[in-house]
C-alpha cells in the first residue's frame, strides 16, 4: 500500500515536473478533433449568424448589401413586411408553449406516480409509455394527420358514433391547435415521465413512513413530501419542455402546414420556427431570418433564466 | 409467529384474521384499479401505432367505409408494393441514406467525443476550464441560432446535397462529451495509474484500459446518437434537396404533399420509418430509458 502511494506520488511529481520544462501537447491532441468541429459548427456560426443578420443576405447572391440593424428594426416597426408575420408566428409559438407545457408536466407526473407503485410488470408499462418518443416527428405528424382527418379519420368516426359534432380538426381553430397539442403530448410525455420517475424513486421511503406514522394521508404526503422533493427536477422538466415547445416545427409543418391562414397574413398555427424557415429558405431573406432567429433565441434564453430564478427564489 | 399466536384468545385471533383478510382484499382491489388505469394509458399509446400498421395493410377501398375496422377485412400489400415501385418515391434509397448517415455520424461521434471527454475528465492543461465552460454554455443556447449560419457554411463549402454536409454539424454536438466525461470521472483512477506505471502512454491507457471499461456508456451514447440522427427532420430537409439523397423522415413528409388522401401509402411509409427504431428500442430499451433517467439525476 505504502509503495503504491509512493509510486503515485512519483508519477504525479514527474508529470508536473515535465510541465515546467516543455509544453505538453497530448491533451490538445485528444480534444482537437472534436474542438475543430465545435469551433466550425457552434462557435463560428454564432458570430456568422450575427454578421449575416446585418445584411440583406441571400446565399445564392454574390454581393449582399450591408443594412446595419435594419433587419432588427423591421421586426419592431409596424410598416415592415416582416412585422405582422413575425409577431403572429411568435405569438403562435407562445400559445403552443402555454397549451403544451402544463400538460407535459402534469400528465407525465401522474404517470410517474402511478408507475412508482411497487407493481409487478411495471417495467413493461414504463417501456410502452416511453416508446413514442423514439419515433421521428415525420412518423408522428403523418400518423396524427391521418387520425384527425375529417374523412376516414378515427377521431371524427368515434365522435360521430357518440353523436357529437365533428369539426375539421386540421383546418379550423381552435381544433388545429388541439390536434397539434395531442400529437405532441402523445409523442413526448414519456420522456418527462422517465425523468420524473427516476426522481421519485430517489425520494427515501423513510420520509413517507415518518409521515404516515404522524398520521398524514396520501394527499398530504404528495403535497408535503413528493412535490417539494421534486422541485429541482421540476425546474429541469419545465425548462426542457419550454425549450422543446419553443422549437415546434415538424408537427404543424406536416399536420396543418401552418394553416388555417389568417386575414392579416401568416398562418394560425404557424410557429416561429416555420416562419424563420420560410423567411430564409422559401423567400430567401436570409439576413432577416437570422435577425428573427437571434431575437427569438434571446427570448428563449431570457425565459429559461426567469424560470430558473422563479424556482430558485421559491427554494430560498 | 407460533409463539405469539399461542398467547392470543380465540376472539383476538378471529379479529386479526379478518383484518388481515380485509387488508389483503383492499390491496388486491387497489392493484386491480391501478392495472386498469395503466392498461388504459397503454392502449392510448399503442392504439395509434396499431392503427398506423392496420391502415398500411388496407387496400384503398377499405379506408373510407362507414364503419371502421381495426383489423383489415382483407389484408393487402398493395400500399407497400406501390411505395417500392413508384420511381418518384425512392424509399429504398432513403432507407440506405438514413442507415449510412446515422451509422457514420454515430461512429465518428463516439471516436471524437470519447477522446475529448477523456482529456476533459483526466488531464490538466491550460485552457481546459475555459473551453469546457464555453461548451457547457452552448448547451443552453437554442439550436435555431445555428441553423441558418450552418446552412450558409455548408452551402459555401459546396456540400449542399451531400451526406458529408448533413453529418459535419452533428459532430460538433457537446452532449456526448459531457455524457462520457461524467462516466470517465466515475471510473477508479488506480487502473489507469497502474497502466501508466507499466509504461503505457496516455493514448494506450485510454485505448486499452479506459475504453473497454466504458463499453456500457459507449453503447448508450451510440444508441442515442443513432436514434437522433435517424429521426432528425429539419437539418436533412434543408441540406438534402435532391430527392434521391433524402433521408427517410423528410422523404416521408413529402408523401403527404404529393399524395392527397393516399393514407394507406403514407402509413406504409411511416411503418417503414418506425420499424427499425422500434426494433432498436425493444432490444435496447434498458440503455435508452436509463440514459434518459440519468439526465435528470445529474442535472
Amino acid at each position: 500500500m505504502a509503495i503504491t502511494v509512493h509510486e503515485q506520488d512519483v508519477v504525479r511529481n514527474s508529470a508536473s515536473g515535465k510541465k515546467k520544462f516543455r509544453f505538453n501537447w497530448t491533451p490538445y491532441l485528444f480534444i482537437l478533433p472534436h474542438l475543430v468541429f465545435f469551433a466550425l459548427f457552434v462557435g463560428y456560426p454564432f458570430f456568422n449568424g450575427l454578421y449575416i443578420s446585418l445584411f440583406q443576405y441571400d446565399y445564392l447572391q454574390t454581393n449582399n448589401t450591408f443594412v446595419g440593424l435594419q433587419n432588427y428594426t423591421n421586426l419592431f416597426s409596424q410598416a415592415s413586411v416582416q412585422f405582422q408575420v413575425f409577431w403572429n408566428a411568435l405569438g403562435n409559438t407562445v400559445k403552443f408553449v402555454i397549451f403544451s407545457v402544463p400538460l407535459l408536466v402534469i400528465i407525465p407526473l401522474a404517470m410517474a406516480i402511478l408507475l412508482n407503485q411497487k407493481l409487478p410488470g411495471r417495467n413493461v408499462f414504463r417501456a410502452i409509455y416511453f416508446a413514442p418518443w423514439v419515433l421521428s416527428v415525420a412518423v408522428v405528424g403523418l400518423l396524427w394527420f391521418w387520425i384527425f382527418q375529417s374523412e376516414g379519420g378515427l377521431v371524427n368516426y368515434y365522435l360521430g358514433l357518440l353523436h357529437l359534432p365533428a369539426p375539421d380538426w386540421l383546418s379550423t381553430l381552435p381544433w388545429a391547435w388541439v390536434a397539434i397539442v395531442v400529437a405532441t403530448v402523445w409523442w413526448t410525455m414519456g420522456f418527462n415521465m422517465i425523468i420524473l420517475l427516476a426522481a421519485l424513486q430517489d425520494i427515501p421511503d423513510q420520509l413517507y413512513e415518518a409521515a404516515s406514522v404522524d398520521g398524514a394521508n396520501a394527499w398530504q404526503s404528495f403535497w408535503r413530501i413528493t412535490l417539494p422533493m421534486l422541485r429541482p427536477i421540476m425546474l429541469l422538466i419545465v425548462t426542457i419542455s419550454i425549450i422543446a415547445s419553443f422549437n415546434l416545427f415538424g408537427q404543424p409543418f406536416i399536420m396543418t402546414n401552418g394553416g388555417p391562414p389568417q386575414p392579416n397574413g401568416g398562418g394560425s398555427t404557424e410557429p416561429i420556427m416555420l416562419e424563420i424557415y420560410r423567411e430564409s429558405f422559401v423567400r430567401h431573406f436570409v439576413g432577416s431570418a437570422s435577425a428573427m432567429a437571434f431575437v427569438v433565441a434571446a427570448i428563449m434564453i431570457l425565459l429559461s433564466y426567469l424560470n430558473f430564478r422563479i424556482f430558485r427564489s421559491r427554494e430560498a | 409467529m407460533a409463539t405469539t399466536t399461542g398467547v392470543r384468545t380465540q376472539a383476538q385471533e378471529v379479529a386479526l384474521n379478518r383484518e388481515a383478510l380485509n387488508n389483503r382484499y383492499r390491496r388486491v382491489l387497489r392493484h386491480v384499479a391501478l392495472y386498469i388505469i395503466l392498461v388504459l394509458i397503454a392502449l392510448l399509446i399503442l392504439l395509434p401505432l396499431f392503427w398506423m400498421l392496420s391502415t398500411s395493410l388496407k387496400p384503398k377501398s377499405q379506408l373510407f367505409l362507414p364503419q371502421i375496422y381495426w383489423i383489415p377485412k382483407r389484408f393487402s400489400w398493395e400500399n407497400y408494393s406501390n411505395l417500392f415501385n413508384d420511381p418518384s418515391i425512392p424509399i429504398v434509397r432513403w432507407f440506405f441514406n438514413s442507415v449510412g448517415i446515422a451509422t457514420a455520424s454515430t461512429v465518428l461521434i463516439l471516436v471524437l467525443d470519447s477522446l475529448a471527454a477523456y482529456a476533459y475528465a483526466r488531464m490538466e492543461f491550460p485552457g481546459r476550464k475555459i473551453i469546457y465552460t464555453l461548451m457547457l454554455a452552448t448547451l443552453f443556447m437554442p439550436g435555431l441560432m445555428f441553423l441558418i449560419p450552418n446552412f450558409v457554411t455548408i452551402y459555401n463549402l459546396g456540400l449542399l446535397n451531400s451526406y458529408v454536409g448533413v453529418i459535419l454539424p452533428y459532430l460538433a454536438g457537446v452532449f456526448g462529451v459531457f455524457f462520457l466525461r461524467q462516466f470517465f470521472e466515475s471510473l477508479p483512477k488506480e487502473l489507469e495509474e497502474a497502466a501508466r506505471i507499466d509504461g503505457a502512454n496516455r493514448f494506450q491507457t485510454f485505448y486499452k484500459v479506459v475504453l473497454p471499461l466504458a463499453k456500457p456508456a459507449l453503447a448508450t451514447l451510440a444508441v442515442i446518437t443513432f436514434l437522433a440522427s435517424w429521426n432528425d427532420f429539419l437539418w436533412p430537409l434543408l441540406i438534402l434537396q435532391d430527392v434521391n439523397l433524402q433521408t427517410l423522415p423528410p422523404g416521408l413528409s413529402t408523401l403527404q404533399g404529393a399524395y392527397t388522401s393516399e393514407y394507406g401509402l403514407m402509413m406504409a411509409g411511416a411503418v417503414i420509418v418506425a420499424i427499425p427504431v422500434l426494433i432498436i428500442y425493444i432490444a435496447l430499451q434498458r440503455f435508452i430509458v436509463q440514459s434518459v433517467a440519468s439526465t435528470g439525476l445529474k442535472g
